[in-house]
């Protein structure tokens, strides 16, 4: 049976209140009436789970609030997180027809929130366990792309092992996703849900590559799916980086997420955050929303080419965060403790080249530097694997089938992606459940059927 | 896992939703696409001597930002060569043996309806429906509604019909008439397996006001339409209760008029209908409707602890009564919650100008208050209302023993001195 994870209460992150509430009944019947059911909706498309939005819409119009938890849940058993954290402005709701009339995008993500939660809350299960195969599976890892894969490989029967080195599963669901989209909490009470299927074994503590290790997986298992994701922060290679006050973004969420009692230091007024990717903005706004009075996020380049969301840096500014643009950081000066950050200027050369200006060292006083400049690949754990590719440390796989060199191996989510979203990660980890069935049954990967898609009702 | 599937006057099919004779069941590729998308049966576009159809042929009622709540068209029967559609049934049938197929008729003479009706049979349809409901254009040649609306002639081609069918033959019948009744006990002497209702409702759908032409035009002419839709399910669901009340129509009713989801669907079947049929929300959105239609009728099934759909015919029949069998004393209130008023005083308007003058508000207040004593339970209040649930009607125990108008009136004449019954108010002085 599974055991519930338990959190400490005292958590920083549930001092944030949700951007975007649970939607009122009301509001959402309102706005699932105002969905045109667009046939071969362009926000299909934009889904990388392909849920069938449209379907799903209608059953709330209609009062039918399991059906639409249902659709949901075919395509995403995240879904009810999807809801909440998918970048809804860049994949769904980008190709809303409505927005070819000047007007909203229907809110899909939180009537995706509103569909799930009720059965989630009432623990409405809609899949059953198939019939036992004897088969086992072992899944590295207990992040959105495992989680996704071993709910899909139980309903095709196969037994599934996930090894996760945490003591926690949900990996950056639980983790790492700003406290304002979705909290430890939520992120667990969903994993609970999706282990109601039966049979998902989880063995916490234990790191593959030390406590387990990769033979031993091969000689018990018939096949096996690494989901490991990225991991720790990458350091900042200049003098003064050990000084205390320096953090890895990563790291500090997760405290900020999961660690009993944790709070800021005393007397952070001021803090740099360095890096240009969402990472980066998400630490910008949960520092403004823990009352920082000065947020900076310092970057090489310009506004206009930081990777981050549009959408997300625009809220972080209304928040009152500031950037600081074309600065590259040279030393971090301080005392045992972080007094400021020296950076240099930066230009973009004829040729498109960054380069850094000669003379032009400028330092930012701060009391605290947030490192947002990636995280580490973990690929490396699995380099002896024959047959098995790396990318820079990134584990290749066919695209179609999410298997990799070796047949045995199959990967999913951030590990095989250097970092993408959520819902990549459950799309890749249903994939390659799909492509495992198929290899244990002896038929090829490539030939397996997309049972998820929305039932084709029409040849239009 | 509930049972969908239905035996309706004999008629088999894997669910109760059936597609009405309409364009979605003009031809066999369309058929055989809706069987895909889950629907259960499908009455053919009607067939008779083909006939030409006029551009345009639909007009449309959008209230707000909702399109088509309403829908009249003058389209007549099948524009298509006989031969072409009975091929098509053949191969339906021949691709789809468990769903149901049939075939909506309409021809003048008793020669016609025994060759078509013969056609129809050996074409393999499992059913046939008399198409004695058209209000527009094909009344005006002695057919559709001019028969439905004539008993005697309704009931005599459904006798011809009986004669010549060895398949379940349902009657189709127009609203177009005072008392739907009348028809549908012709239609049942006439030996009908089954009625089915309700046709279009003769309707003229607007005015062209730039123009000054009615809508929807032809050139600068209309003509009257049938009107259907959301809009006429009220109309159909109180001739499907009718019919379903009286005792001398006992065949089964197909119920049509209006149905666009599970619950519309649910409606109907509790007043009695076997199956249902759809027409407007397939021309609106598509076969794909179904699937919600069926997912939402097993869950409502589960939910309440119904295995077959048998099981829910009728179920709310029983709460129909005449006027005069409701309780008087029944005393029921309107309560505001103080908490959720938004302060738009709609309520106060409406009971005001529109029932019993009994919402007011407190000076320098924006929330209303209810004067008990002279609310009349009316519920106009709470349906004006734009927050869920801040107006809700309340019983108010009056301490009174029930009595209903029949009761009262009864005990009078037998020279009881009896209390007469309900609530009386500043308007209402007994
Ligand atoms: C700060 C931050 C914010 C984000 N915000 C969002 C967001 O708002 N929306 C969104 O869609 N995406 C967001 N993402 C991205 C998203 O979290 C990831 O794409 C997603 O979680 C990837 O899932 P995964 O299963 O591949 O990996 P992970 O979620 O990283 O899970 C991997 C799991 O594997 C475990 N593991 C690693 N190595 C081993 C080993 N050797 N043995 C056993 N277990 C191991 C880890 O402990 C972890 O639990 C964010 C990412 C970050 C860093
Ligand atoms: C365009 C159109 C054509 C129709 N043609 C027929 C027909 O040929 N035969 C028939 O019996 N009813 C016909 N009907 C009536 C429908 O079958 C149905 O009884 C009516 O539209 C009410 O159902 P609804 O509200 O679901 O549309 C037609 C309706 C429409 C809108
Ligand atoms: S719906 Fe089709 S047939 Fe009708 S007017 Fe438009 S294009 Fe023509």
């Amino acid at each position: 049976m599974s055991e519930t994870t338990k959190l400490p209460k005292a958590r920083l992150e549930t001092r944030f209140s949700p951007k975007e509430p649970l939607m009122t009944k009301h509001d959402a019947v309102v706005e699932a009436n105002r969905c045109l059911y667009c046939v071969d909706a362009p926000c299909i498309d934009s889904c990388p789970t392909s849920i069938d939005i449209p379907e799903f819409i209608r059953r709330i119009a209609t009062g039918n609030r399991e059906g639409a938890a249902k659709a949901i849940l075919e395509a995403n058993i995240l879904g009810y997180s999807c809801g909440q954290v998918c970048p809804t402005e860049v994949l769904c709701e980008s190709t809303c027809v409505f927005q070819e009339m000047e007007e909203e995008p229907i809110r899909i993500g939180e009537l995706q929130h509103y569909a799930t939660d009720n059965a989630l809350e009432e623990n409405i299960q809609f899949f059953e366990a198939g019939e036992p195969t004897g088969q086992k599976v072992a899944l590295v890892g207990a992040g959105p792309a495992s989680l996704s894969c071993a709910h899909r490989l139980r309903r095709f029967g196969h037994e599934t092992t996930i090894f996760e080195a945490k003591e926690r599963p949900g990996g950056l669901n639980t983790d790492g996703v700003a406290p304002y989209k979705l909290q430890a909490d939520q992120s667990l009470r969903e994993v609970e849900y999706v282990r109601q299927i039966g049979g998902i074994d989880i063995e916490y503590g234990t790191k593959v590559g030390e406590d387990v290790t990769l033979e031993e997986l091969e000689d018990e298992y018939d096949a096996i799916f690494i989901g490991v994701g990225l991991g720790a922060d990458n350091r900042l290679g200049v003098d003064g980086a050990d000084l205390d006050g320096v953090w890895g973004a990563v790291e500090f969420i997760e405290r900020l997420k999961v660690e009993d009692n944790f709070e800021l230091p005393d007397g952070v007024d001021r803090v740099c955050v360095v890096g240009g990717g969402n990472t980066a903005i998400d630490v910008v706004r949960q520092m403004r929303g823990l009352d920082v009075d000065d947020v900076m996020m310092v970057y090489r380049r310009d506004e206009a080419s930081m990777s981050g969301y549009d959408h997300e840096w625009e809220g972080a500014k209304k928040e009152g965060a500031r950037g600081v643009w074309h600065a590259q950081p040279a030393e971090i000066i301080g005392d045992g403790q972080v007094e400021a950050l020296r950076c240099r200027r930066t230009r973009t050369n004829d040729n498109g080249e960054l380069e850094v200006v000669d003379g032009s060292e400028f330092d930012i006083p701060c009391d605290m530097i947030v490192l947002a400049i990636g995280q580490s690949k973990l690929g490396e754990l699995f380099e002896d694997v024959e047959g098995l590719e790396l990318d820079w440390g990134c584990v290749v796989v066919d695209e179609k089938t999410q298997q990799t060199g070796n047949a045995k191996y199959f990967a999913g989510g951030d590990c095989v992606s250097g970092g993408k979203e959520v819902v990549d990660a459950v799309e890749e980890g249903k994939v390659a459940a799909r492509s495992i069935d198929a290899m244990l049954q002896g038929r090829d990967p490539a030939e397996a059927e997309d049972d998820a898609r929305p039932v084709a009702v029409s040849g239009y | 896992m509930p049972d969908l599937s239905v035996d309706f006057a004999g008629i088999k099919s894997p669910n109760p939703f059936w597609l009405a004779s309409a364009p979605p069941t003009n031809s066999g590729e369309q058929v055989m696409r809706a069987f895909d998308a889950g629907w259960g049966g499908a009455v053919w576009k009607t067939l008779g001597q083909p006939i030409v159809n006029v551009s345009s042929r639909f007009g449309s009622v959008d209230y707000g930002d909702r399109r088509m709540i309403g829908f009249n068209n003058i389209e007549l029967i099948t524009d298509r060569p006989l031969e072409d559609n009975f091929r098509e049934i053949e191969e339906v049938k021949r691709h789809y043996p468990e769903h149901a197929v049939i075939v909506s008729l309409m021809v003048e003479t008793k020669e016609e309806w025994k060759d078509i009706i013969q056609r129809s049979i050996d074409a393999g349809a499992d059913g046939l429906e008399l198409n004695f409901g058209c209000p527009h254009g094909m009344c005006e040649r002695g057919m559709g509604s001019a028969v439905g609306q004539e008993p005697k002639v309704c009931e005599e081609i459904t006798r011809w019909a009986m004669e010549y069918s060895d398949v379940p033959v349902i009657v189709k019948l127009t609203p177009n008439v005072t008392d739907i009744t009348v028809p549908g006990r012709a239609a049942t002497r006439g030996g009908a397996d089954a009625l089915s209702l309700i046709n279009t409702v003769k309707s003229i759908i607007g005015v062209n006001l730039d123009e000054g032409v009615i809508e929807p035009k032809v050139k600068n002419k209309s003509s009257n339409g049938g009107y259907c839709g959301q809009a006429v399910r009220p109309i159909a669901l109180h001739m499907t209760n009718q019919l379903a009340q009286d005792r001398q129509v006992d065949i089964p009713i197909s119920g049509i008029g209006g149905v666009e989801t599970w619950r519309d669907a649910l409606e109907f079947i509790h007043l009695g209908a076997g199956t249902v049929q759809v027409c407007t929300a397939v021309m609106h959105h598509g076969y794909r409707i179904v699937r919600d239609m069926i997912d939402g009728t097993e869950r409502f099934m589960r939910e309440k602890g119904f295995e077959t759909i048998d099981e829910m015919v009728g179920r709310a029949l029983p709460s129909y009564d005449d006027w005069g069998n409701l309780d008087l004393n029944h005393e029921i209130i309107a309560k505001i919650d103080e908490d959720l008023c938004i302060g738009c005083q709609k309520c106060v308007a409406a009971c005001h100008d529109g029932a019993h003058q009994c919402i007011h508000v407190e000076e320098g207040t924006r929330v209303p208050y209810i004067d008990e004593a002279e609310c009349i339970g009316c519920n106009l209040c709470m349906y004006v209302c734009p927050v869920p649930d801040c107006i809700k009607m309340v019983e108010v125990d009056n301490g009174k023993d029930s009595m209903t108008w029949n009761e009262y009136t009864a005990a009078k004449e037998r020279g009881e001195d009896v209390e007469h019954p309900g609530k009386s108010t500043h308007q209402t002085h007994f």
